[in-house]
């Protein structure tokens, strides 16, 4: 096993798993903070370090119908966007999921305009929760990394054949240096495999259509069959996180459980503000005070089983997140969270906070708040605001 | 034809079989019905040439009525008949009169 010791951005990092992977193409349109995934990888196209047909696309639309064109084909897919990237390619996430296309896309999540803001939160990836996409949120550039070399084991298994999100946070991880380990090109592409076409349309021998029309007749037969598949995920998830530990020694799981399974109190936080949350979390540890962290992984499908059953035994739970849903509803983290809990009679208390919005920093402080909170709650059983906004001026 | 239950579509909803679109029969969508007269016919064939889809039945270069399991009544064969002397070789009358 060759690991490689590195410092790189997280974008660098997700160029450089495409780069090992090789896929067979990709149409991307440049928007920030994504734009550097791409440039690095048309890089490597114009070097020759990938036999990729680079297909510049003339908006985010047109890249995700060239990835599915290409995907329909019978090619390895992937592209990379970030936020109104995402919105404009709205249409098309659907027809990819519901053809059961496995492309692969970073997405570098950025905050939705207006107001126009390029920096980090999660809203485009929220927004994009139900559309049939498996997504998996990385906290740091190794996740990310790691993730982008799943994602592709993950969508190309026959019982899936889904396209695959792989989230990572915008400017935080994307633009910032970080020590982290790359695997050897040979054990990612022996990972990887070689890509297995399902119905291909350039199998000219048998012709096939796609996108055709489903009336009423069969259409919920599909939306079905295609929840079916997503119930399935989470267990390929699984198998591919044990045969990729054999080539990284990293462990992966549906979601990490961080200082749980004896702790009364605790955070449900996506991504990179997990890292900062886990420091406190360290230092409330020495107060005595019982705190842990769960941090999701699969985001869609979502585990709900798993993450109940990790979290019913705790006294109070603070969701954090890095979205809001508009319309008096909680935040999309916490609505999840509240669903799994729903089976546990006796399970915690919840809260919800809303931070970090259009790359708004989450400091040290915002994770100290929320547990000092969860302490109190746990002792009293109450809740003083279901949900609020923290680090937001008044 | 027996209709399939969700664990037996094609994933993606991918049509493997060609010409399959011969099974989903849409002549029910029809409103108007073109009828054929066939003494004001002077088989010209503008009606299977303008028929948008193929239900103008022709054998052996001759027209000989129409496919009712696929005629949707859009009357652009009724419309584009020269007919014969002015009088139509194709009429559209209202369905279920």
């Amino acid at each position: 096993m060759m690991a490689k010791v590195v410092a790189v951005t997280g974008n660098e990092a997700v160029a450089y798993a495409l780069r090992q992977v090789n896929p067979d193409v990709s149409a991307a349109y440049p928007i920030t903070p994504a734009t550097d995934i791409m440039q690095r990888f048309t890089s490597y196209v114009s070097n020759g370090q990938v036999k990729t047909e680079m297909v510049l696309a003339e908006s985010e639309h047109s890249a995700m119908s060239g990835c599915i064109g290409a995907s329909a084909a019978g090619g390895r897919v992937m592209t990379a966007t970030s936020s109104q990237g995402l919105a404009l390619m709205w249409e098309e996430l659907f027809i990819a999921s519901g053809s059961r296309l496995p492309i692969v896309m970073a997405l570098v999540n950025r905050a939705l305009s207006a107001p126009l803001n390029i920096h980090g939160d999660h809203s485009d990836g929220m927004g994009a929760r139900d559309c049939g996409w498996i997504q998996l949120w990385s906290e740091n550039a190794q996740e990310a990394y790691d993730n982008t070399i799943q994602a592709f084991r993950i969508a190309e298994h026959m019982d899936v054949r889904l396209p695959v999100m792989v989230c990572l946070d915008g400017f935080i991880i994307s633009h910032s240096i970080e020590r982290m380990e790359y695997i050897d090109d040979d054990a990612v592409k022996n990972f990887v495999g070689a890509f297995k076409a399902v119905n291909p349309l350039l199998d000219i021998e048998h012709p096939v259509s796609y996108g055709p029309l489903i009336l009423p007749d069969y259409y919920m037969e599909y939306r079905k069959a295609h929840a079916e598949v997503m119930a399935k995920v989470p267990g390929i998830v699984l198998d591919v996180a044990k045969d990729f530990e054999k080539i990284a020694s990293r462990k992966y799981g549906l979601f990490e459980a961080y200082r749980l399974d004896d702790a009364e109190i605790g955070i449900v936080i996506l991504n990179s503000a997990a890292g900062t949350s886990k420091d406190v979390i360290d230092s409330f540890r020495e107060k005595g005070i019982k705190a842990g962290l769960l941090k999701p992984r699969l985001f869609r499908p979502f585990p709900y089983d798993e993450i109940g059953n990790e979290l019913k035994h705790l006294k109070a739970v603070c969701v954090l997140d890095r979205a809001d849903a508009f319309g008096g509803s909680y935040g999309p983290l916490f609505i999840d969270i509240a669903a799994s809990l729903y089976p546990h009679k006796n399970g915690p208390v919840l809260s919800n906070k809303i931070y970090g919005l259009g790359g708004r920093d989450y400091l040290p402080e915002h994770a100290e708040y929320a547990i000092n909170e969860l302490v109190e709650i746990a002792k009293t059983g109450k809740v003083k605001t279901l949900k609020e906004y923290i680090g937001v001026r008044e | 034809m027996k209709l399939k239950g969700w664990k037996n579509v094609n994933p993606g909803a991918v049509c493997t079989e060609a010409g399959s679109a011969l099974q989903f029969k849409t002549g029910s969508w029809r409103a108007y019905r073109p009828r054929w007269i066939e003494e004001n016919c002077i088989q010209c064939l503008f009606c299977w040439a303008y028929c948008p889809d193929m239900a103008v039945n022709v054998k052996d270069g001759k027209m000989t009525g129409f496919n009712y399991d696929y005629c949707k009544g859009c009357g652009i064969c009724a419309l584009e008949c020269p007919g014969k002397k002015g009088n139509k070789a194709i009429v559209m009358e209202e369905e279920g009169k």
